[in-house]
C-alpha cells in the first residue's frame, strides 16, 4: 500500500477531528496509507505577512526539517491553513538562501526546503484519480446538491500555491461528481470567511461568510464542503446570524470534504463524526433517500 | 618611412578642459613617422576639416590621426575629408581622447588627462601605420522584395515598393490578406469604417502587376544575405485550382457542411470550403480538409460538382517554390492574449463576456449579427455593458508587464459604438490609467465620456458572475473609495495585445532576433526603428510590438523606403571591416562557424580540377559579415583577421602603451 506521510496539524487533533479520521479511512478505502510524523508542532497556523519576519518560519521549518528526517519525500496536510503555511515556508527555504541560513540556523538545524508539500485532494486528483474513486462509491450520493467552498487558504497566493486555477477552481467539485453528488458552481466559493477575525470582529465574519452561504444557498446548494477547519467554523456559526437577517434563508450544513467522501465510500456516520456538525447533514441524506 | 599627420581636438573646451591639446600634439611630433601635428578648436568644423585636406596635400600624407571624440561620432566625417582629398579612407584612424579621457577625468590641472591622452594618440598612431589602404566591397542586389504577411503593415510596405518601381513578393498564411484590421469595425480617431478603407488597397495589391501574391502559404527558409537572399515558400493544398477558380462562391452555397469561423472568432459559423469574408482578396476559397467529409470518410463532394469551371481538385498537394529577393519586410502582426487565462472574469464560462476582438465584429455591419449589438448568449440588445480595460496588460504577475498601448483607445471606440447602436445603452469602462497620446486621441476618449456618457471607474473588477440572466462585475472605485457592482448584459475584454504564436521560430528561420515577449527587435529603438540586426531585413506593423494602424502604416511606407533605397542601384557598397580566414592555417574546426552570431561563415570544400576534394576550410561571406570579431577570437588557430583591427594592429597599439 502507497504510503504518505501526513502532518495532521493541531485542529485535526481537537475540535476537526471529523476531518482526521474520515480522511484516514477513506485513504485506506482507495489504497494508500496516511503516515503520520512521529514528531510534529503547530505550524504557527499563519504564513507572516511582513517579509522580514522570520520568526514566523521557525515553526513550520521545523516540521519540514523533520518531515525530511523521517524519510519521505513529501508531507500531505488536509487543513488548508496547514497546506498554506508548510508550502509557503517551503519555497522561501527553497529560493531564499539568505532566509534559510537565518530560520535555518534559529532551528539549529540546515533544511534546504527540498521535500513537497502536498494537499490530500492532489492526491485524490493527481494520485487515486477521480475516475477511480468513482468506481470504489458504495453509497452515492444522488440527488444531493453540494457547494465546494475554498475560501483563501488553500488557492491563494496563486503563484506558490498552484493547486488550481484561484479565480475559478474545479478540484473539489471533481471530486464531488465522482461521489454522485450534483456539484453546485457559486460565486462565491473562493471569497474570504473572515478567517481569523472570528476572535475579534464577529461582525465582520458574519458579513462575510454569510455573503458566501447566501450565494450558496441562491445557488440552491443544500450542503457546503470545504478543506479548513477555520472556514467550516465560521461558515457554520455565522449562519445563525444570517437566520435572523435574512427572510426566506434555511440553514446549510457545512462538512468537510472529507466527511462527505468517507459516506460515499460507505464508512459509519459516527467514525465521520457527522453527530458533531452544528447542522446535521444526515435528514438531508434521508429525505434524498441516500 | 609612413608620414603621418596627427590633428588634436579642443573639442571647445570639452577636451581642452582637463587635456593639454598642444602637448599632446607635440608629444606625437616627436614619435618616427609622424611629419606633421597640431591642435585647433574644432576639427569637426569645416574650417577644420579643410586643414586636414589641405595638409595632407601639403605634407604629402599617408595617414592620419585625429584625436578626438568616440569614432561613433566623426569617423565618418574625416574618413571623407581624407578621401576628398585623395588618400584612403580606410588610412584615416581616430583616438578617442574625450569620452575615454576628457569626460571621465576631472583634473582642472590637466595632469591625468595629457597623459592618457598622450598615451591614447601614441598607441592609434602605431596601429595606424599598420592600416591597410581598404577597398569598399561591392555585392550584387536583386531588386526584388519579399514581404512576409498580408496585414495593413505588410499592404502598405508591398503597395510602397511597388509603386517605386520594383517587384514584391507578399506572402500570407491566411486565405486572405487584410490582417487583423480586416476584422475591425470603425476606427479611431476617426472613426472611419475599417473595410472601407482597408479593402481598396486589398483590391491594388491584387490588381498591381509587380506584387505577385502568394496567399495560403508560408516563408519555411531564409537563406543568403542583404541583396542575395533566397526563399523556400510553401504554398498549402487549397485543393482549388487558383487559374481555373472564377470566384463565382457557387461551391461555398452549396456546401452542406460547417465549421467555426476563425475570422469571426468563434461567434457564427462558416463553410467547410470557405474564403475568410467576403471582400477576400484572393476570392478563391480553400477547403478546410480536417472538417471536411469528402477528405474524411470520402463523402460529399458537392462543391464539385457545382464547380462550372472545375477547379476542384481534391488531389492538390502542398507545393513549394523558391524565390530570389534583395530584401525582407516582416510585418506578421499580432494575435490577443487567451483570455481563458482569467479565471476571475469568467471568459469561456460565461457566453456573455466576450473580447474586444469579439466586439469589433458585433459591431461590423458585415459582422455575424450585421452591426447590431446583440450578446451572444441569447441574442438580447445588451443595454449594460461593462468594458475592462488591462486585461494582461501591465500585469507582470498573470500577463505581460507592458501596455498594449491600442486598448485605451479601441475601448473609447467601442463605448461610442455602443451607443451610437444602442440609444439607451450605458457604457462602463474599469480602467487603470487612460492613455490616449496621440493626435486627436485625448479628444477622442473625452468625446466618449462627455458627449456619449460612457461612466468611467478607476480601479479593477476583482470578479465576474453570471445571474439571473445577467453578468455581475464586482470591482473597486478607486476614486469614490468604494466597491462597486454592476448588474450588466455583457462584458467585454480589452485583453492584452502579444506576439504571434511562434513568432520566434519565424525569427530563427530569417534571422532577426526578438524579445523576451516574443516581439521582433529592431536595430535601434530610436535611430534605426525598421532595420534588423540582419541587413537587408526590416520590419513594420505590430510584430515588433503593439500599434495602432497609423504607427503600422508608417512602418509600412518607412521599411518600403529602407527597401527602395537599397534598390536604387545594382550594386550595394558596404564596409570592408569584414573577417578573412587564411586558408592555409585553417585547420576546420568550425569553432568559428558554430560562434558567428550572423551564420556568416560557411563550410567550404576545396576540389582539384578532377573533383577530388582537397581540404577544408572556413570561409567568410562578406555581404553577411558584420565585423564583429567574435570569429577572430574563437579562432584556435589565429587562422581569421578582421580587416580594419588586424592582431597585428592591435599589437602594436598594446606594445605601444
Ligand atoms: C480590438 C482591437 C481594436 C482595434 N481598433 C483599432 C482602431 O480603431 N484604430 C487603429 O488604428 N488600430 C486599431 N487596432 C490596432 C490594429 O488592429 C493594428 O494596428 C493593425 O491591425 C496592425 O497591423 P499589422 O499588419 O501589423 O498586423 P496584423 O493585422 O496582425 O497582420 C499580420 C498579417 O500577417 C499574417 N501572418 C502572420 N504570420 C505569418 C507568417 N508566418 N507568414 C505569413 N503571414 C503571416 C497574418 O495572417 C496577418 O494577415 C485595434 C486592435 C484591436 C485588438
Amino acid at each position: 500500500m502507497m504510503k504518505i506521510p501526513y502532518y495532521p496539524g493541531c485542529t485535526l487533533n481537537t475540535v476537526a477531528k471529523g476531518l482526521d479520521t474520515s480522511a484516514r479511512e477513506s485513504a485506506a478505502a482507495l489504497g494508500f496509507e496516511m503516515e503520520e510524523l512521529k514528531g510534529w508542532n503547530c505550524c504557527g497556523a499563519a504564513f507572516p505577512l511582513t517579509p522580514d519576519n522570520l520568526i514566523g518560519l521557525t515553526a513550520p521549518a521545523k516540521v519540514l526539517l523533520n518531515a525530511k528526517k523521517e524519510g519521505g519525500g513529501s508531507v500531505m496536510t488536509l487543513c488548508s491553513v496547514c497546506y498554506n503555511v508548510l508550502k509557503r515556508t517551503n519555497r522561501v527555504l527553497r529560493d531564499d538562501k539568505e532566509k534559510r541560513s537565518i530560520v535555518t540556523g534559529f532551528i539549529e538545524e540546515d533544511y534546504d526546503g527540498s521535500i513537497d508539500v502536498i494537499h490530500y485532494l492532489e492526491v485524490l486528483r493527481d494520485r487515486v484519480g477521480f475516475e477511480k474513486i468513482k468506481e470504489a462509491v458504495k453509497r452515492p450520493l444522488k440527488g444531493i446538491r453540494a457547494g465546494a467552498y475554498y475560501g483563501c487558504m488553500l488557492l491563494r497566493p496563486f503563484k506558490e500555491m498552484g493547486i488550481d486555477d484561484h479565480e475559478a477552481p474545479t478540484i473539489m467539485e471533481g471530486l464531488l461528481r465522482a461521489l454522485g453528488c450534483e456539484a453546485v458552481d457559486f460565486p462565491d466559493k473562493a471569497e474570504c470567511c473572515g478567517a481569523h477575525l472570528a476572535m475579534t470582529r464577529t461582525d465582520i465574519v458574519e458579513r462575510l461568510s454569510g455573503n458566501v452561504m447566501r450565494s450558496a444557498a441562491g445557488r440552491g446548494a443544500e450542503l457546503i464542503v470545504t478543506s479548513c477547519p477555520l472556514c467550516q467554523y465560521n461558515l457554520e456559526k455565522s449562519q445563525k446570524k444570517t437566520l435572523e437577517e435574512t427572510p426566506g434563508y434555511r440553514e446549510v450544513p457545512v462538512v468537510y470534504f472529507t466527511q462527505l467522501l468517507g459516506l460515499a465510500l460507505g464508512q459509519d456516520e459516527d467514525t465521520l463524526g457527522l453527530g458533531k456538525n452544528l447542522w446535521d447533514i444526515r435528514p438531508l441524506l434521508k429525505s434524498k433517500g441516500v | 618611412m609612413a608620414r603621418i599627420g596627427v590633428f588634436v581636438c579642443q573639442c571647445g573646451n570639452n577636451i581642452e578642459g582637463t587635456v593639454d591639446t598642444k602637448k599632446v600634439a607635440e608629444e606625437a611630433q616627436k614619435l618616427p613617422g609622424v611629419v606633421y601635428s597640431r591642435n585647433y578648436k574644432f576639427m569637426c568644423s569645416s574650417p577644420g576639416q579643410e586643414m586636414l585636406k589641405e595638409a595632407i596635400k601639403k605634407h604629402r600624407l599617408d595617414g592620419v590621426l585625429v584625436s578626438a571624440c568616440s569614432p561613433h561620432m566623426h569617423e565618418k566625417t574625416f574618413r571623407k575629408a581624407s578621401d576628398a582629398a585623395g588618400l584612403n579612407p580606410f588610412r584615416c584612424e581616430m583616438a578617442n581622447i574625450r569620452e575615454q579621457c576628457s569626460w571621465v577625468h576631472h583634473d582642472r590641472t590637466k595632469k591625468t588627462g595629457t597623459v592618457k591622452g598622450n598615451d591614447l594618440t601614441r598607441m592609434a598612431i602605431e596601429r595606424l601605420k599598420r592600416n591597410r589602404p581598404l577597398k569598399k566591397i561591392n555585392i550584387p542586389v536583386t531588386r526584388r522584395a519579399l514581404v512576409i504577411g498580408g496585414g495593413i503593415a505588410g499592404i502598405q510596405a508591398a503597395l510602397d515598393i511597388a509603386e517605386g518601381g520594383r517587384e514584391v513578393i507578399l506572402v500570407e498564411r491566411e486565405p486572405s490578406i487584410g490582417g487583423n484590421m480586416a476584422r475591425l469595425s470603425e476606427t479611431f480617431p476617426t472613426m472611419d469604417c475599417s473595410q472601407c478603407i482597408l479593402t481598396p488597397k486589398m483590391v491594388e495589391v491584387e490588381l498591381n502587376e509587380k506584387i505577385k501574391l502568394y496567399a495560403y502559404s508560408e516563408v519555411e527558409k531564409v537563406d543568403g544575405y542583404i541583396g542575395n537572399f533566397t526563399v523556400r515558400i510553401r504554398r498549402k493544398a487549397k485543393y482549388v485550382d487558383e487559374d481555373l477558380c472564377t470566384g463565382c462562391g457557387e461551391c461555398i452555397e452549396k456546401c452542406p457542411f460547417k465549421a467555426g469561423s476563425e475570422f469571426e472568432l468563434g461567434l457564427t459559423s462558416r463553410k467547410v470550403i470557405y474564403t475568410p469574408f467576403p471582400q477576400s482578396v484572393p476570392n478563391i476559397p480553400v477547403i478546410d480538409a480536417p472538417n471536411c467529409p469528402k477528405f474524411q470518410k470520402d463523402k460529399c463532394g458537392a462543391c464539385a460538382v457545382v464547380c462550372g469551371p472545375k477547379a476542384i481538385d481534391f488531389k492538390q498537394k502542398d507545393t513549394v517554390v523558391e524565390e530570389k529577393v534583395g530584401a525582407v519586410v516582416v510585418a506578421t502582426g499580432y494575435q490577443m492574449m487567451p483570455n481563458e487565462r482569467f479565471g476571475e472574469y469568467g471568459y469561456g464560462r460565461f457566453k456573455d463576456v466576450i473580447s474586444g476582438m469579439q466586439f469589433e465584429r458585433l459591431a461590423s455591419s458585415s459582422g455575424p449579427t450585421g452591426g447590431e449589438i446583440r450578446r451572444p448568449s441569447d441574442g438580447k440588445v445588451p443595454e449594460t455593458v461593462v468594458f475592462i480595460q488591462c486585461v494582461g496588460s501591465r500585469d507582470e504577475a498573470k500577463g505581460v508587464s507592458y501596455c498594449s498601448k491600442v486598448c485605451c483607445m479601441y475601448t473609447a471606440k467601442h463605448t461610442m459604438l455602443f451607443r451610437h447602436k444602442v440609444k439607451s445603452g450605458q457604457a462602463y469602462v474599469f480602467y487603470m490609467d487612460i492613455r490616449a497620446g496621440g493626435k486627436r486621441y485625448e479628444e477622442f476618449v473625452r468625446k466618449a465620456i462627455e458627449k456619449d456618457g460612457a461612466m468611467y471607474l478607476r480601479g479593477r473588477v476583482s470578479r465576474v458572475y453570471e445571474k439571473d440572466g445577467k453578468v455581475v462585475v464586482c470591482g473597486a472605485d478607486t476614486l469614490s473609495n468604494s466597491q462597486v457592482e454592476i448588474e450588466a448584459d455583457m462584458v467585454v475584454l480589452a485583453t492584452a495585445v502579444v506576439s504571434r504564436k511562434g513568432s520566434d521560430g519565424l525569427a530563427r528561420t530569417i534571422g532577426i532576433g526578438s524579445d523576451r515577449h516574443g516581439f521582433y527587435n529592431e536595430y535601434h529603438p530610436k535611430l534605426k526603428p525598421v532595420e534588423t540586426v540582419n541587413a537587408g531585413i526590416y520590419l513594420a506593423g505590430a510584430c515588433m510590438g503593439p500599434m495602432d494602424i497609423p504607427e503600422s502604416v508608417n512602418m509600412g511606407s518607412a521599411a518600403a523606403g529602407k527597401v527602395l533605397g537599397l534598390f536604387s542601384s545594382e550594386e550595394m557598397a558596404r564596409e570592408p571591416i569584414v573577417a578573412n580566414v587564411n586558408e592555409r592555417v585553417c585547420n576546420a574546426c568550425w569553432d568559428c562557424v558554430v560562434a558567428c552570431p550572423y551564420s556568416a561563415i560557411e563550410r567550404f570544400t576545396v576540389k582539384n580540377g578532377q573533383g577530388d576534394v582537397m581540404g577544408m576550410h572556413a570561409k567568410v561571406n562578406e555581404g553577411v559579415c558584420q565585423g564583429c570579431g567574435v570569429c577572430v577570437a574563437a579562432c584556435r588557430s589565429k587562422a581569421i583577421d578582421l580587416a580594419g583591427y588586424t592582431d597585428e594592429q592591435v599589437f602594436a597599439a598594446i606594445n605601444a602603451f
